[in-house]
Order: C-alpha cells, then structure tokens, then sequence
C-alpha cells in the first residue's frame, strides 16, 4: 500500500506512522498516491491557487459572482476563496467575491416547509461567509422580463457597441450578451495587477472599500442581503403561490427527464447571469469539478451540443461577452471534494435535484454518469483523460457577419443549410409545420415574418393561417442551435415559458423580418467590415 | 466465531457546520472514536444524500450480530442491504460493491487505503457513505 505521495514511507496505514510525524495516510487520490492529511490539504488548496493563477482570467478588484449551490463542489470552491481571502497580503487573493444561491426547490420536488428549512440553513451558511450574497427562487425568470430588458439597456449604454445593430436594439433581454470580447490578454493582466498594487499603496488607509475582507469570519459591512433582486424586497419570502405554479407548469409539461434537466440549466444561468449584471459583477465562478465536467462533455455530446464543449466545459466561457464565466474549480475530481469537505468540516447545505432517487437509465445524464463513474473504478484515469482531451479542444473565434447567437444558450448558431445531408436536415424535415412543402422546407432555415407582420405571400399565409401555433413555434426554433432545437421537442409547447424568451424570441424575428424588408434598399457592408464588427 | 461487533454506519455528507478539525481522528487512537461520537447531532433536515434511501436517517449505531468468519465491508454491505436500506437498492448497492460514485471512508479515511471490500470491522469503527453522484 502506498504512503503519503509527498513524504511518507510505503507502510500500510495500521502500522506505525509517517515520515512527517503529523498522521496516516487517508486519501487515494490517483492509483497508488495516498495523501496524509496535512499533504492533502496543501495539495488541494495549491490547485485551486494554480488553477486561478495560471490562468489570469480574474483581475484583482474585479467583482466576482460565485455560483454557490449548496452542494459540495461549489462549498469548496467558496471556502477556498474564503481561505485565499484569509490570507496574509502578498498571496490573498485579490478579487471581491459575492455569493448567489439560486432555490430550484420548486422544480426538484421539495415542498413549500422543506424550502424554507433549506433557505434558513443557505442563510446561515452565507452569513457565516461574511460575503455579500444573493438569494433568488427559480420562480423569478417569470418576471425577468421586463426586468431584464432594462438591466441588458443599461449594460449595453454603459459600453457602447460597435455594431449599429445593436445600438438599434437597445431594448436587449438578459439573453442578449454584449458583443465586447472580454478584457483579457496577458499584458492587460500585468497592466491591472499594477495599477490595483499603485491604487492601493496610494490609498493605505484602511478605508479599505475594494479590498477583500481581512479574514472570512470577521464581520463585514455586507451590501443588503437581497431575497428577490428582481424587485420584490420580502425577506425570507418565498416566490407567490402563482410563480412557483407557472413554472411548474412549464416543467411539468416537459416530457423527459433529459430536457427538464437541459431547461433547468439554461434558465438558471440567465437568472445568474441577470443578477451579476444587475449587480456589476463581470465574472461568474461555478463549481464544476473535474468529474463533473467530464461527465457534462460526454454528455453533451449525446445532446448535440458537440460544437459548444469547449465553452460548456473549458475553464472559462466568454459566451456572454461582458460577464465571464470561470470554472476554478476543473482540476479537482468529486472524490477530491468530497474528502477535503470531510476531513476540514467544510459546510454544505444538501438538496434533492431533479434526478435524485432516479433510476440510473432516467436521462441522459444519469446514463452518462453512470456509465463514466463505472468506467472510472475500472480504470481510473477515465475523468482525467476526458478532462485532458477536452482541454485541447479550441474556441471558435466569434463569427462575425453571422446573425443573433442562440436565444437559449447564447452559443453561435451551429445550424446549416437546411437541406444539408446531416441529422440537423433531419430534423428540420420532421419539425417541419404543416405539408412539407418543399419550398417551405427551404425557408425553414431563413428567418421567417411573425405572423402579425404583412408582406406574406400566398402560400406561406395559408399554411400559417392553418397552423398558427407551429408557425409560433417554428419562429422560436430557429433562433436556436441544433442542441436547444432537439432539446425543446421534448416541449409540447411553448407558452408555459418564462415570458422574456418568448418576447425577446419575437423581437428578434420581426427584426430580422425588417432588416430583410430593407435589405434591398442598404449598401452592402463589405466582407471586410463585417468581419472587423465581428472581431472588435 | 467472531463477537458481536458495535459499529457506526453514516450515509451522505459531513454536517460540516461547527464541526472542530478532528486532530483526535488523526491521532490513531480508538478510543477517540468512540469519544467523538456526541458531537453529532442526529439527522437534520433538509436532505438530500445518500441517506435518502435510508429513511432520511444518516447515522445509524449499529450492532453487527456475531457469526462465523469476521465481519468484513462486503458482508456489512450485505447486512446493510438487508436491514438498513429502504428503497432502491440499486442506487446503493451494484454486485457486490457500492455503486460507482459512492466513496467509503473508514474511520475517515479512504476504504482503497484499508483493502477496500476484504477490510475486517473492528470493534467501535465508523463506516461513512458519501455519494458523489449527481443529486445524491
């Protein structure tokens, strides 16, 4: 049996003591690399440090939103910020972190008591933190409607776009990203770091607004706890009976396990992404372990979301633009975890998600961890060589000319032609509405005029005359990349959906109707131009 | 014949808050084990770990009747399929092992450090369930 990897002699753990004097080995953590405690201690929070460092995403005083959900990596990942915090001055870490906690117990099941022992328990964790922190109910994507449209405004005056489109469609939703490619080249890092270090010499004085709190337990001038964000001030409130019934609604109708679990993730990051503009935070950070991550690539690429794995399962995702999504935590395996929780006490607050108790064949994504975590006992370097031969994969630099990204998932519209030869024809065939007229078939992938709008020809407007809802629907589906469009057949229908989607779904098509419309009357922008709108 | 064994069976995560970093666990001392046992309360709510199939109860003292050859994991698992789990045992229990995901930790330490399923229960041990898997 193996010793402490860094310092201990190859004893079994009964007999006799470690070469470091301070105790037995307690964790495995590759085959063969047993760790005594204080080892594994150094060893975890020297990864998390590594992961940030190395990476130089976050700039110090820059405002960042960890994704806590209770559960056990993101716990980690907050008490290892809060570890870096507590730090003495030369390696504390320099960013100034919020805490959001997103209450899905509608959707998972848990019943009106249940929710509220859960919120009084994340309270007392988050106090504990002495971070400022969010908590918001699942419920308020209801009313991120109108809400958001007037956060995305702001945002987008406050950094003026290049793009004249854009600056056209102030009114932008939650689910419209900046165009801005976020700061962040090397030397811009090196700039910052420097004059963060300049701004704090100058002001010595421990008057002390952007700099991190001195240590994690001591109080601290917390911005006002927000139960509601989006307006309702009730604290310690739960959503309206009629919220928490729309949105079961909507999730009740959803057919499978695989979809619900796909909606769930998608509108939880635009309620977190809605609150971190609304709250000036330009970073996210999620918990995604290593396993996880690796359990996500697989799964994904069942889902059809092949083209987007290096956003959905990198280290970082610069999908929105102005808001950064991190993911420190990559480079810990759930095992990992699951001890450093364990053996340092780290509090986490448990809740059912959508597939507990369910069988292990309930969605994709339960196969996929299933099949991953059997595969990873039999050889064990299953999650780190996914993980590995993810990292390699490259982002496709942002398109430029190409139209409105995914409404749901904001990832670059992966869709072609639609008469191509490939599963997504396929699918365009068989969602095709009505008769499949072959002339339809050929617009399907062109935007299309809401059917409010005039200007139809003939045969289109007795096709939708006749079928008005698939119209209705057809106008949402092609907005969306290949992943979300096999995602929603699962949706019978679309009006249980939070209302910003559906509103900012029609804003976009009779948009795109109008610049059609005008088309003939513009000067082309040239392939050049388009380009550089694109790139900048 | 093997005696009658006292052993502490706990399912789902550590109950983190408050808890003080146990040196004693460290020590090597058994006696410490028993010792600590009080500074856990019992089940609280709300769950949602491994111990959602055991009738939401985490912790569990249990007294492992005496029999021929000694208590090892694999013949607690058995036993725990029987009398413990309530639902679902294949969400716990796949052959004759813990479903993949599910880490075993014995008197806090990794179960692949003790022999994993051939580890002899000794007198006074805890034996913890934490589940890795998605949702619990």
């Amino acid at each position: 049996m193996s010793p402490c990897m860094r310092l201990c002699p190859p004893t079994p753990r009964p007999q006799g003591r470690l070469q470091c004097g301070e105790g037995l080995p307690v964790v495995v953590i590759r085959a063969g690399d047993a760790f005594c405690r204080d080892c594994f201690k150094a060893f975890y929070v020297h990864k998390f440090r590594a992961t940030l460092g190395k990476n130089r995403l976050i700039f110090p005083g820059e405002k960042v939103l960890l994704a806590w959900s209770g559960g056990p990596s993101s716990s980690s990942m907050v008490w290892q910020v809060l570890e870096g915090l507590s730090r003495d001055s030369a390696k504390r870490l320099r960013f100034v972190p919020g805490v959001i906690y997103v209450d899905e117990g509608a959707v998972c099941g848990q019943s009106h008591e249940d929710r509220e022992k859960t919120l009084a328990q994340v309270k007392l964790t988050l106090q504990k933190t002495g971070l400022p922190w969010h908590v918001v109910a699942l419920e308020e994507v209801g009313v991120l409607g109108p809400l958001g449209v007037v956060t995305g405004a702001s945002c987008t005056v406050a950094r003026p776009d290049h793009t004249p489109w854009q600056v056209f469609s102030l009114p932008s939703s939650v689910l419209r990203g900046s165009a801005l490619d976020p700061a962040g080249t090397q030397g811009g890092y090196k700039a910052a770091v420097g004059s963060f270090l300049q701004q704090q010499q100058q002001q010595h004085a421990p008057v002390a607004e952007p700099s991190p709190s001195p240590a994690p337990g001591e109080a601290r001038l917390c911005q006002p706890h927000t139960w509601g964000t989006l307006g309702h001030q009730g604290l310690a409130e739960l959503p309206t009976a009629a919220q928490t019934q729309a949105l079961c609604r909507l999730f009740d109708s959803v057919r499978t396990l695989t979809a619900k679990e796909e909606l769930l993730q998608t509108l939880r990051s635009h309620l977190v992404l809605h609150v971190a503009r609304a709250h000036g935070y330009s970073k996210v950070m999620t918990g995604d372990s290593c396993t996880r991550l690796a359990i996500k690539l697989v799964t994904n690429l069942a889902l059809g979301r092949g083209a987007f794995l290096a956003w959905d399962t990198g280290f970082s995702d610069e999908r929105q633009g102005d808001v950064v999504l991190v993911r420190p935590m990559c480079n810990h395996t759930l095992k990992e975890v699951a001890f450093y929780n364990r053996l340092f006490a780290v509090p986490s607050v448990l809740t059912p998600a959508l597939g507990t108790k369910a069988p292990e064949k309930a969605s994709v994504h339960r196969l996929v961890e299933a099949f991953m975590l059997r595969l990873q006992t039999q050889f064990p370097s299953t999650v780190s060589t996914v993980c590995r031969t993810g990292e390699k994969l490259l982002k496709a630099p942002r398109s430029g000319p190409a139209g409105p990204p995914c409404l749901l998932c904001a990832c670059t519209l992966d869709v072609d032609t639609a008469d191509s030869a490939t599963a997504f024809g396929a699918q365009i065939f068989s969602c095709a509405p009505g008769t499949q007229l072959p002339s339809l078939l050929a617009r399907a992938g062109e935007p299309q005029a809401p059917s409010s709008s005039p200007g139809e020809s003939g045969a289109q407007g007795c096709c939708r005359e006749a079928c008005k809802r698939d119209e209705h629907r057809a106008c949402v589906v092609e907005q969306l990349c290949y992943g979300c469009r096999a995602n929603l057949r699962d949706l019978p229908s679309l009006d249980p959906l939070p209302p910003y989607i559906l509103a900012e779904a029609q804003l976009r098509s009779q948009r795109a109707w109008v610049q059609q419309q005008i088309q003939e009357y513009l000067i082309e922008d040239s392939e050049d131009d388009a380009a550089e709108t694109g790139h900048s | 014949m093997a005696a009658p064994l006292s052993v502490e069976v706990e399912f789902g995560e550590s109950e983190g808050l408050g808890l003080p970093e146990r040196q004693d666990r460290m020590s090597g001392n058994r006696g410490a084990h028993a010792g600590g046992k009080e500074r856990l309360g019992t089940s609280r709510c709300p769950k949602g770990g491994a111990e959602l199939l055991f009738d939401g109860v985490k912790k569990h003292q249990v007294t492992l009747p005496g029999q021929e050859e000694p208590w090892d994991i694999r013949n607690l698992l058995v036993w725990i399929k029987k009398n413990l789990l309530k639902e679902r045992p294949e969400l716990f229990i796949q052959g004759d092992s813990v479903r993949p995901g599910i880490l075993v930790l014995i008197n806090d330490a990794d179960w692949e450090l003790l022999g994993e399923l051939d580890y002899q229960l000794q007198d006074q041990d805890s034996v913890l369930f934490i589940s890795t898997l998605h949702g619990g």
